[in-house]
């Protein structure tokens, strides 16, 4: 009994949330990695590009819930998401026409992509703050547990309760099937494969006739949905707040590193592995060690490694490791 | 127009703007001596800073974001050199918070160590895994007692280990020292691999150093901030209350307040200039030594260099280093300015960003328009704010009273300030990438 009490415990603390906060890594990591692979660069304005497709998102669902329209259940925000998303399409492809373009026809050094991404970065921050304002917003509507804690106890007899927000729920199954859509997309589809061409080598792409402005603004368009999702799932799940999607970019960047930048399937499990070490890290592991340990051994102490205001720098260590021991990452990625 | 003329008049123009600004409240002027002196004070520094990033970029082409951390520490060496030493702290817990630090290091060391001489396998694993986890818990057992007993101290005044009480001007070289061993940290990791990895691991570095400077209390009290630090001039109630001072002042015709006010600001001014100078001839000699010639030549191509015998990445590393300490000290400088460390008021976007659109837009690789795009720079982020507080005015003059559209405007009128930032840096880039003051 002591071990289910131990278990429910564990998954309610630290499976569920690392699982949901995974998920959103993962997008994240995935636009960073695309970016990369395809236009060489690391997006620093990618938090940012999050950020704005969220807010186009909140400000259509807020008008849906004033119009009375809802989504039953489920957040009115997964039927403004389509708005959202074509807000940040429209918007980073303007920014390519804009800026990125001229330096691609220059062949600009990589680090020149870098700093002026991060021009980028300020003027959507600046964007996204002068629109909705820099404070928190709050726009999950719905209802609010798939399973709420007190229901489960009753159910199950244990003494520990399961809570599983709909939020939750919605952040892995949605994320599930982007990815999914994402990689038949890359591995079945005409685009999809000359993307990945592109991305492996420039000069044979470019050779057998694929036009490269077509493939950068496939990517871009991708790159603009993924981040909306994953900033729509992101703040659901907490909430809104244009700084908190500005220090998102340090896990982001180091899920997609430690699984390789440039490579999809590098970036996803980059993001569990990232999302899982930070949750587990920062957890108090007292409930679970009393009830998983006999009485005699059961800890005084909160047992939790970090405080969770670090959990920053869990995501900055195991990047230096992989920077100091594999460098292209877990799953070779194009980088050295 | 010869180039100096031109770029003396650049100069002229900030010095201008500066005295406009003590003068007339014409527009966005305030009229106030002691405004017009913050800015200039500010200015100096980031001018300073200005100096730090341009030798890194412009010199060496490396790509630093995490200025905000270096800056910070030099911040922390602030309050670790010049507040009295609090000897309780150090009989109750002190030392032993030292010496889990040292534990703590030793582990790394050691895990390091066998890294280097086991051989890859199980055995390393193990006897990794193992020295990793027992110096973990010995680390805990050591720190955790110690840090409850310093923070026990006092809590409302103290509760930190407190700092040498040594004079406040010796901590300026301190923190470029706290700077320079952090940056040879990260750098060691970072530097000879991909550019972009330097910038990411700098951006993680600056984000963990605000974060242990908000958490740990026994450092630096975290939010609760240190007041009240040493000065390295007079207080100005203390001038007031001194009678020559007062005679000198009115010999003058100015009361005895804005005088001592004024005076503190440009005694600050005045020592300030001093470093941005001693910096700037470092760095001029720097740049047309040898060992600048061979910096750029490692920046322009880096595989030429390499061939010719040059160790590229030490040189990097060298050049990382230096470049973070004056970080460092410019960072130490603005906590003595403010006589207030306070670790919840770092923010990247202002420590970090604007360092960067300041170099840029200054002319990166050389040293005057480093420190040109400082001071220029710092005066619009100033007055980008009461500027488009004007602008707001000026587009909503036509709408209705009471709108809300007009109330939104004007109330967002203040998060201008990034936005027109990055449209600098943007425009700077794509028209003028050399910069004001290009590199010769």
């Amino acid at each position: 009994m002591d071990l289910l009490n131990a278990l429910v415990a564990l998954t309610n603390f630290v499976l569920v949330p690392g699982l949901a906060y995974g998920s959103q890594l993962a997008l994240g990591a995935l636009g960073v990695t695309l970016i990369y692979g395809i236009l060489r660069f690391s997006n620093f304005a990618h938090g940012d590009t999050m950020a704005f497709g969220a807010m186009v998102t909140i400000l259509i669902t807020w008008a849906f819930q004033a119009a009375g329209i809802g989504f039953g259940p489920l957040p009115t925000a997964l039927l403004a998401l389509p708005f959202g998303i074509l807000g940040a399409i429209a918007l980073v492809l303007l920014t390519d026409r804009t800026v990125y373009r001229f330096y691609r026809e220059q062949k600009a050094k990589p680090v020149i992509f870098v700093m002026v991404s991060l021009g980028v970065m300020f003027m959507m921050n600046g964007i996204v703050r002068f629109i909705i304002g820099p404070g928190d917003q709050r726009f999950a509507d719905g209802e609010r547990f798939i399973i709420k804690a007190r229901t489960f106890k009753q159910m199950t007899g244990l003494n520990e309760g399961l809570a599983i927000k709909t939020t939750q729920g919605i952040t892995v199954i949605t994320a599930t099937i982007v990815v999914a859509v994402l990689f038949w997309f890359l591995n079945k589809t005409r685009t999809g494969k000359s993307m990945r061409a592109y991305s492996d080598n420039e000069d044979l792409a470019l050779l057998s006739g694929i036009n490269p402005e077509r493939v950068v603004m496939y990517t871009w368009m991708i790159v603009a949905a993924l981040a909306t999702i994953a900033g729509v799932l992101y703040g659901l799940d907490k909430s809104f707040k244009p700084f908190t999607y500005f220090q998102l970019l340090l896990p982001i960047f180091a899920s997609a590193i430690v699984g390789g930048l440039g490579n999809p399937i590098g970036a996803i499990a980059g993001g569990f592995i990232i999302a899982f070490s930070e949750v587990t890290i920062t957890y108090a592991w007292k409930k679970v060690l009393t009830y998983g340990l006999p009485d005699s051994l059961a800890p005084d102490g909160l047992v939790q490694l970090l405080s969770t205001d670090y959990k920053f720098a869990v995501s900055f260590a195991i990047l230096i490791v992989v920077l100091l021991f594999k460098p292209t990452g877990l799953f070779k990625g194009k980088a050295v | 127009m010869t180039e100096t003329m031109k770029h003396t008049l650049l100069f002229a123009f900030v010095g201008v703007m500066i005295l406009l600004e003590g003068m007339t409240d014409f527009l966005f002027f305030s009229g106030s001596w002691n405004s017009a002196l913050v800015i200039l004070n500010m200015g100096l520094i980031s001018a300073i800073m200005a100096i730090g990033v341009n030798i890194q970029w412009g010199f060496a082409g490396l790509f630093n974001v995490g200025i905000m951390g270096f800056t910070a520490l030099g911040g922390l060496a602030v309050v670790l050199v010049s507040t009295p030493v609090i000897p309780a702290a150090w009989s109750s817990g002190g030392v032993s918070i030292v010496m889990a630090l040292v534990m703590g290091a030793l582990t790394v060391v050691s895990a390091v160590m066998i890294t280097k001489f086991l051989p890859a396998g199980k055995l390393r694993m193990l006897v990794l895994s193992a020295v990793m986890i027992v110096g973990f818990i010995v680390y805990r057992a050591i720190f955790d007692p110690a840090v409850g007993s310093v923070e026990a101290i006092n809590p409302a005044l103290q509760g930190n280990i407190g700092g040498l009480g040594l004079p406040v001007l010796l901590a300026w070289p301190a923190g470029g020292l706290l700077a320079a061993g952090a940056a040879w940290l990260i750098g060691k990791t970072a530097l000879g691999l991909r550019s972009d990895y330097l910038a990411i691991a700098t951006l993680g570095i600056a984000e963990i150093i605000i974060a242990v400077l908000k958490n740990e209390d026994w450092l630096s009290r975290g939010v609760k901030n240190v007041v009240g630090l040493p000065r390295p001039l007079p207080y100005e109630v203390d001038l007031q209350a001194d009678p020559s001072f007062v005679e000198r002042a009115a010999s003058w015709g100015i009361d005895p307040v804005t005088a001592s006010t004024v005076y503190v600001k440009a005694g600050y001014a005045l020592m300030f200039t001093v470093v941005l100078l001693a910096l700037l001839w470092m760095a001029q000699m720097a740049l047309k030594s040898p060992w600048g010639r061979m910096m750029r030549a490692i920046r322009d191509n880096e595989v030429a260099a390499e061939a010719m015998g040059k160790d590229v990445t030490r040189r990097h590393l060298q050049i990382f280093v230096l470049g973070s300490a004056i970080c460092g000290i410019a960072g130490a400088m603005m906590t003595t300015l403010d006589s207030q460390m306070t670790p919840g008021t770092y923010n990247p976007l202002r420590f970090t960003f604007l360092i960067w659109v300041m170099v840029i837009v200054g002319g990166s690789g050389n040293n005057f328009g480093a420190v040109l795009g400082g001071m220029l720079i710092w005066f619009f982020w100033i007055k980008v704010e009461p500027m488009g507080i004007l602008l707001m005015e000026l587009v909503t003059a036509g709408m209705a009273e009471g709108s809300a559209l007009k109330a939104h405007l004007l109330e967002s009128a203040s998060h201008m300030r990034l936005f027109t930032m990055g449209l600098i840096l943007l425009l700077v880039l794509r028209f003028s990438p050399r910069g004001l003051i290009p590199e010769k």
